[in-house]
């Protein structure tokens, strides 16, 4: 590589630059591209030959690391066969990565040093176009354009681009229309749940129902309704849950709830300690910001956090917001002792629950 | 360029005519396609080399290994919500209701070999896709390439990082497993707090209540389609202007508003850009061997009454999270209707007020400088203070929601308490930009007057003189020409001047109250900036500082301090009693 | 038989029925009472034992006679003890977090200032003032009985909220944190649910069975032994590490490499500026 900083493709033509920016009064004149030093690779052949060396080293490690990785694909078994671990790591991924990393990195690192180390590495310069167009050819696609819409009429034939525009906009509708089934509307699925009177709170995961002696005084139960689980009815006979699958998932998102137990003295709202049990209470777990189930409850202060973005409710106070961005208080469930002694809902939530809406309220 | 057209016109009529290429790849090429037209342009392409323009390289190569191991995760993830129960190698799940989508999941992460590996390179360039975004957005940002003829592909770019968040958000939420459902459940809580069509917006997005049964399908087609598409066409337009408009340059020696210096294309660029390529794929896949990242087999599958402590979403959504985290809990309620700003303000508004200034920033500077030349050549930071102000309040705004987005984890290990961060955010993220602007600007200003220094007076050698008359003075050198070039390279500008309110005949003139403002904020935008000097202050102050010049006259300096030593450097040696 | 047919109209008959029925219970009762008790004679020298432990190490703050102290605000500057359990003990002492270094949220696990033998008298003694859980058996919290899956249900449910997915811990309101458990042992994880210490809620055996508890500390302890098949854990705290390391590294090394790529390198002949 031989050529030297010469200007290639001299275009005269400044449209667009405000040469007068250049003053005469600019302190210090360009001094141009400096004179091309050499590498030492382009002098010494002793140098040249090491960093040929260098890179056929990196790309032959390369080609063999790959190679390696092929090898230790066959030889390591997948993460699924447990034992295959190295120093406590996964084999499998470990092996892999590392041989494929490796390769890669050196077959880049490699192809950079040649650049650097070998290839011509003159600098040359490139004149820049104006990104205008030249004025006159500006002018003539204006006209060119211009005519066109002479030609079609455009501007004249104003009730064929009236329609136009109507039967395009109209167009329009149909593609929002054809979304209308994309899902039903919320009718009143936002404000209700499962929940109603006699529904049994049990204990979530295990399915167990609860009594009020079950649960000592600082307890925490994330619980759900009963309808989640099979019951053994009184009979004896497997009552099958309700809900199962996606449409499980759809009802727990709502209807899932907190028990707690506390001192019926530590509940300062008259109305929570009626709702409650002997000082059991039943909250929602869903929060009211944003609906990240909380159980995050802390049995001395009875405030209950939300992980997600530390909204803070008191759970004496009719779960009112103490701290963090959620707006409105915890619904309560009220609860009761059906005639088994174990734990009911006295109706659903008097409130929607999960996050605030428009239609809310 | 006359030369060349032709002969590069010439080339192939003379290789098609006279039949010698036959057989030829290039000739039979260059017949159907005009390949030597390609080639003369792309071929000998000049582009300059600095470490500073390979930033969008980093994320246009990492958008690459994202096609190329998506395509791979594509072949054996399932994108359904349906419920199966759980049999396989992970023995913690056995009998664990999941959906078909996180069961695929750990079939990809378990059973197919380097599955997992390819998961962890997919999710580590993810996030160097979108952090190289970002700070090649902000090199644009502090070195004025933005600015004409550059805006389109600004706001180009601009639409490439909020589609390259959407399509991560997307990503993260696919494997259906806790953590991404928690962050589904979020933004479900935000496209409820929309006013009046939230919940439509909510029952047509996830097909009915939340969570439901067909989102993780939707949403995979948004994921490996749509928007991947779109991000390759804009990606393809940003490409095809940069080649068309070039690269821009650093000012130097040599370098020119209407010349690009550098290497060719071929072979330099190309070597570079190739094995660069590389390189992202080897620290991507070394990444992805290394440190875990993901583990979706340890949250479990999604439940919605289960959630984890520190609960966050990837990196890019975390100042998103943070102005989540430390919104003020305000709602209103207005005739049995409720507006949730605690939600739709950090939920919508924060992302759109940071995008659409981003947006309109290249056309309002225009507007206020008044500057409306075509720019090839950056600045520098420093000689754009009140730019580089703004850039940095802008980082730092965005910082300090970024780490609110985390403040679980920096209360537990810094033992600090999540709610003093809360309540120290909510102040900072206003007071912290403007205190950093002021420093930030006023910072600039002082490397201006060090540079207005070093033109006028050279640099300082350390090597201290005594007079015969016993004062100490250090010597100065003056700067090669290089880099006095490269110092003195920034533009001076013309003032925009205010506008009279009325002309002579005290009739009141139209438009003058924009003009106004835009006189009052083009003066602000340039207070207190050092003006460069001229040629002949510079003259000046060469000639005040020559040998014969009044070392002496202002006492110079007599200091204590000595044994400067040359160092073997060879200069011509000026006095000077400056500091 | 005709002997005690003959004798059970004696006026000591009723007596000696009630010593043998008494002698039954007892029996009994020692039989299925808890483990902890049944030291018998030594009982009454470990209560001793445990209760100088207990004037000297945390009356000051519980009370001479463990029935708290309350300050003039009335909140409790340290609770009362009686009917907390062995158990509560044994897992406050044993984890070193009483007798606190110094008061303040959140009680960290430290180094005990007590040694087993101490512990197992405190506990004798406090147990003594009233029923409470018992330090459980090794059998009941042993990860060996317990079904994983099973617990990752019940751990994702009531354990991660605080303590994050792997067990690494996480932050409460006002500078409290809940802790990591993966230090820690399950006997102290089991007498931990079943206590309540500090701000931790209870999770009693009436609702989450011992059953229960045993499967949550076997997925923990599968949590703990889980090699790091993607790699380095970091920590396990989720995208917040993961986005820091990926900046650090994954951003800072591309630069690194980056500069490496657009450095022109050194030239021959070239001097220093």
């Amino acid at each position: 590589m031989t050529e030297g900083p010469h200007p290639t493709d001299g275009h005269p033509d400044g449209a667009g630059h405000d040469l007068a920016a250049l003053s005469p009064e600019e302190p210090i004149p360009n001094p141009g591209l400096p004179p091309h030093e050499p590498r030492p690779t382009d002098v010494d052949a002793a140098q040249e030959r090491r960093a040929e060396r260098q890179v056929a080293g990196m790309f032959i490690l390369a080609a063999l690391l790959a190679l390696a990785f092929c090898v230790l694909y066959f030889v390591i078994p997948p993460p699924s066969d447990q034992s295959a671990t190295f120093m406590g790591y996964g084999a499998s991924n470990l092996a892999l990565g590392l041989t494929l990393g490796l390769a890669l990195l050196l077959t880049g690192a490699a192809a950079i040093q040649w650049a650097k180390k070998l290839m011509g590495n003159q600098d040359i310069i490139e004149a820049r176009h104006s990104t205008a167009s030249p004025p006159n050819v500006r002018e003539e696609q204006v006209a060119a354009f211009k005519l066109g819409v002479a030609e079609s009429g455009f501007g004249r034939r104003t009730l064929i681009r009236n329609s136009m525009f109507a039967a395009l906009g109209m167009l329009g509708l149909p593609a929002i229309v054809l979304l209308r089934d994309l899902g039903p509307l919320p009718g009143n699925l936002t404000s209700i749940t499962v929940w109603k009177r006699g529904i049994r709170v049990v204990n979530d995961v295990s399915g167990t129902p609860l009594r009020p002696s079950d649960i000592a005084e600082g307890q925490l139960v994330n619980a759900e309704p009963a309808l989640f689980f099979d019951e053994v009815g009184p009979n004896g006979k497997v009552i099958k849950a309700k809900y199962t699958g996606t449409a499980l998932n759809d009802q727990k998102a709502k209807a899932a709830v907190i028990l707690v137990r506390m001192l019926p003295t530590d509940i300062k709202s008259a109305q929570e300690r009626a709702w409650g049990v002997n000082g059991i209470v039943c909250f929602s777990k869903i929060c009211t910001h944003v609906g990240c189930p909380i159980s995050l409850y802390e049995q001395q202060t009875h405030q209950l956090l939300c992980p997600c973005h530390q909204s803070t409710f008191d759970l004496t106070e009719d779960g009112k917001v103490v701290f963090g961005p959620a707006a409105r208080p915890l619904p309560q469930l009220p609860i009761m002792v059906d005639k088994e002694g174990y734990l009911v809902a006295r109706s659903d939530f008097h409130q929607p629950v999960g996050p605030s809406f428009w239609e809310r309220g | 360029m006359a030369t060349t057209d032709e002969s590069a016109t010439r080339a192939p009529r003379t290789a098609a005519s006279n039949g010698k290429g036959k057989g030829n790849p290039v000739s039979w090429l260059d017949d159907r396609i005009g390949l030597a037209y390609q080639g003369k342009i792309l071929l000998r392409k000049v582009f300059p080399d600095h470490w500073s323009f390979m930033l969008g390289e980093i994320a246009l190569w990492s958008f690459v290994i994202l096609l190329l191991t998506g395509t791979f995760l594509s072949l054996w993830f399932v994108p359904s919500m349906s419920e199966i129960v759980y049999h396989g190698p992970y023995h913690q799940l056995n009998g664990i209701h999941m959906s078909e989508a996180y069961a695929s999941t750990l079939h990809i992460s378990f059973d197919v070999r380097g599955g997992l590996l390819m998961r962890q390179i997919h999710h580590w360039s993810a996030n160097i896709f979108i952090a190289a975004m970002t700070i090649h957005m902000l090199r644009i940002f502090f070195t004025g390439a933005f600015r004409k003829p550059r805006e389109i592909n600004w706001l180009i770019g601009l639409g490439l990082l909020m589609l390259g968040i959407l399509e991560g958000f997307a990503g993260y939420s696919l494997p259906d497993d806790l953590l991404s459902g928690t962050g589904l459940r979020i933004a479900d809580g935000i496209i409820r707090s929309i006013p009046v069509v939230g919940t439509y917006l909510e029952f047509f997005i996830f097909g009915g209540q939340f969570p439901g049964d067909v989102f993780i399908s939707r949403l995979y087609i948004v994921h490996v389609l749509l928007i991947p598409g779109i991000l390759l066409a804009l990606i393809s337009a940003h490409m095809i202007l940069l080649f068309y408009q070039k690269h821009t340059q650093w000012p130097g020696p040599g370098h020119t508003n209407e010349n690009v210096v550098g290497a060719p294309f071929f072979p330099i660029y190309t070597a570079k850009a190739g094995g660069f390529f590389f390189m992202v794929f080897g620290v991507t896949a070394l990444l992805g061997a290394v440190l875990q990242i993901n583990p979706i087999w340890m949250y479990g599958p999604y439940d919605p009454s289960q959630v984890t402590a520190g609960s966050q979403p990837d990196w890019y959504m975390g100042w998103l999270e943070g102005a989540l985290r430390i919104m003020p809990n305000w709602e209103t309620h207005i005739g049995g209707f409720t507006i949730s700003w605690n939600v739709l303000i950090p939920g919508a508004a924060v992302m759109g007020v940071l995008f659409t200034l981003l947006a309109i920033y290249p056309f309002l500077e225009r507007w206020i400088t008044g500057d409306n030349r075509d720019h090839h050549i950056l600045d520098r930071p420093r000689n754009q203070p009140t730019r580089t102000g703004l850039g940095v309040a802008g980082v730092t705004a965005y910082g300090l929601l970024w780490l609110a987005g985390g403040n679980d984890i920096i209360a537990t290990h810094f033992h600090v308490s999540l709610n003093a961060i809360t309540w120290f955010m909510r102040f900072a993220v206003f007071v912290g930009p403007v205190i950093t602007f002021i420093i930030a600007r006023r910072w600039a200003i002082s490397l201006q007057r060090s540079d207005e220094h070093l033109l006028l007076h050279g640099y300082e050698t350390g090597v201290i003189i005594r007079s015969p008359e016993g004062g100490y003075s250090e010597i100065h050198a003056p700067l090669s020409q290089e880099s006095a070039y490269q110092i003195a390279s920034r533009e001076r500008r013309p003032p925009v001047g205010v506008p009279e309110l009325e002309d002579e005949y005290g009739v009141r003139a139209r438009g003058t109250a924009a003009e106004r403002v835009r006189g009052r904020l083009h003066e602000l935008w340039f207070g207190d900036e050092i003006p460069k000097p001229t040629a002949a202050e510079l003259e000046e102050a060469h000639h005040h500082e020559s040998p014969e010049g009044p070392l002496l006259e202002d006492g110079g300096h007599h200091g204590i301090e000595s044994g400067g030593q040359i160092g073997g450097e060879e200069f011509d040696l000026e006095e000077s009693s400056e500091r | 038989m005709k002997f005690l047919s003959s004798r059970r109209r004696h006026p000591l008959a009723g007596f000696v029925v009630l010593v043998l029925g008494l002698l039954v219970m007892g029996g009994l009762y020692s039989m299925f009472r808890p483990a902890q008790a049944e030291q018998g004679a030594n009982d009454k020298q470990l209560v001793a034992q445990g209760r100088e432990l207990y004037v000297v190490s945390c009356s000051t703050c519980h009370g001479m006679n463990a029935e708290g102290v309350v300050t003039k605000t009335g909140d409790n500057y340290g609770p009362p003890l009686v009917g907390v359990g062995a158990a509560a003990v044994d897992f406050q002492v044993g984890t070193g977090r009483m007798p606190m270094a110094d008061p303040g949220p959140g009680q960290a696990q430290r180094v005990p200032l007590m040694t087993p033998d101490e512990t197992r008298a405190l506990a004798a003694y406090i147990a003594s003032l009233g029923p409470g859980p018992a330090i459980p058996s090794p059998g009941e919290y042993d990860a060996a009985h317990g079904d994983p899956a099973k617990g990752g249900l019940f751990f994702r449910t009531n354990c991660t909220a605080c303590h994050n997915f792997a067990g690494s811990g996480g932050a409460l309101p006002h500078g409290r944190q809940a802790p990591d458990l993966m230090k820690t042992p399950p006997k102290y994880i089991f007498e931990a649910m079943e206590t309540g210490p500090g701000q931790m809620p209870k999770f009693s055996n009436g609702v989450m069975t011992p059953q229960d508890k045993r499967d949550i500390i076997s997925y923990i302890q599968h949590l703990k032994t889980t090699p790091g098949y993607g790699g380095l854990k970091l920590g396990s705290l989720g995208p917040v590490s993961e986005g820091l390391w990926g900046w650090l590294i994954g951003i800072g090394g591309l630069i690194l490499i980056a500069v490496w790529i657009g450095n022109h390198g050194v030239r021959a002949g070239k001097k220093s500026k």
